[in-house]
């Protein structure tokens, strides 16, 4: 610990109590970009790194979505890396996205997709079979519990982008949850 | 409306992120269009569903270790909940290998916006003034109750933000109830409350501006007033108490917007 000034230690107590707080929120989404748990909790290593470097300079306003902005780059910049498919490039996942049908007319009713218990492994997976901007723009809303904004800021795409995005997602996810509730009954 | 654009609004109704006019909106067609009214109530469910789940990870315990291992202060502070993050000018950590250039920087640079002094004195009268206008025209409240769990959702579709509505009765100030105000053209919310014969407005609106972290204080036209900003919202307390009773109110209020805090 020598080595380090009062207002170094003072800083870095500020970063721990800024940032840690939101530890999990940062480990989910990276849970869900990055699918593998050890890819995870390198990406949010790397993120915790980043946000300390850049600390004296970060100004606001909230410190959720800033850490989540630097986490999505992370995982962005290592899928660039190992140039997988896996990048929230816009066309790629159009693309994708379409392969998938947008809309199935629900063969239950939402009363008792409702009552009927879903264990969270299996809304898990189906929000883990999302295409990536898809399942991103699901996970900073339902889980992270981010306003549109917010997402907008994380995402780096204008909020009219963000509605859409997510009307097109829950509309994904209905037809999987539907698909999902046929297979179980 | 048509149902295409009613497709998309409907999200940001069941999310509680439209503006009180288009929620009108979505609402009346969907009172007409039994295929909107149909997907409104499925995805409501689906909402519900995933919100009674529990989808989040908790971090390895190892990870956190790892975390913490790094930063060189190993004291964690009792933290002060109105101060959360006050940027120090100084780099500190110059012992981290620079990685890929990263766009951190590019990123607090994007969120970066500031409310200048005078425009930030501009809203104070304007919430000054609507509080007093609260008081004149008989119109406190337009959901009147003592009930947190009334007021909140009644929000819900009315302004683009979903109000924490704190119950401090325990505490000495009484729960009113929530009103629809408009501050700088936009719907805001109000919640209101009581101490003895005094009224507070705690005005919530998404945040205008770059975070404050702590509470700025000013009267105007002999009302108190008290500025902060947390998770992402704007509040402001306006009321005639003395400046320590509403300090002491912000303070509660705050308090209990982190229940895991220590305060």
């Amino acid at each position: 610990m020598a080595g380090y000034a009062d207002g170094e230690h003072d800083n870095a107590r500020r970063f721990r109590d800024a940032a840690l707080p939101y530890l999990d929120d940062v480990f989910t989404l990276a849970r869900y970009l990055m699918r593998n748990a050890a890819d995870a909790e390198d990406a949010v290593q790397e993120c915790y790194l980043r946000a300390l470097r850049h600390f004296d300079t970060y100004r606001g306003p909230a410190m959720k979505p800033w850490l989540l902005t630097i986490l999505r780059n992370v995982c962005n910049a290592e899928f660039a890396r190992r140039g997988k498919r896996e990048v929230a490039s816009d066309c790629g996942a159009e693309k994708e996205a379409d392969e998938i049908p947008l809309w199935q007319e629900p063969q239950v009713s939402p009363e008792t997709m409702l009552l009927r218990q879903h264990n969270d492994d299996t809304i898990r997976r189906l929000v883990a079979g999302l295409p990536q901007q898809f399942r991103e723009v699901i996970v900073l809303r339902e889980v992270n519990e981010l306003s549109y904004q917010e997402i907008a800021q994380v995402s780096g795409v204008p909020v009219g982008t963000v509605m859409s995005r997510l009307a097109r997602a829950r509309a994904m996810l209905r037809s999987a949850w539907n698909v999902a509730e046929g297979a179980a009954s | 409306m048509n149902c295409a654009e009613c497709e998309v609004l409907l999200h940001a109704l069941l999310d509680g992120e439209l503006d009180a006019g288009h929620a009108r909106d979505v609402e009346a067609h969907v009172a007409q269009c039994s295929a909107c009214a149909e997907k409104l109530r499925a995805f409501r469910a689906m909402r519900g569903a995933m919100a009674a789940a529990n989808l989040k990870e908790a971090a390895p315990a190892s990870l956190r270790s790892r975390i913490e291992a790094a930063l060189p202060s190993p004291a964690p502070r009792v933290a002060n909940p109105l101060k959360v993050a006050r940027p120090s000018r100084r780099t500190f950590f110059g012992g981290f290998a620079a990685g890929a250039a990263l766009s951190a920087a590019a990123a607090a640079s994007m969120f970066l916006a500031v409310v200048r002094n005078d425009q930030e004195q501009t809203i104070a009268d304007e919430v000054v003034s609507a509080h007093i206008r609260s008081l004149q025209a008989g119109h406190l409240t337009d959901v009147e109750t003592s009930d947190q769990h009334t007021v909140k959702p009644w929000f819900d579709g009315k302004v683009d933000v979903a109000p924490p509505v704190v119950d401090l009765t325990a505490e000495g100030f009484t729960l009113l109830g929530g009103r629809l105000d408009y501050i700088g053209g936009a719907p805001v919310a109000s919640v209101v409350y009581r101490r003895r014969k005094h009224i507070i407005n705690l005005f919530v609106a998404r945040r205008l501006g770059s975070e404050h972290a702590s509470v700025t204080a000013s009267t105007v036209q002999g009302y108190n007033v008290r500025h902060w900003s947390d998770q992402g919202l704007d509040f402001w307390g306006v009321s005639d108490l003395d400046g320590e009773e509403l300090g002491e109110f912000v303070q509660k209020v705050s308090t209990a917007l982190h229940p895991d805090r220590p305060s």
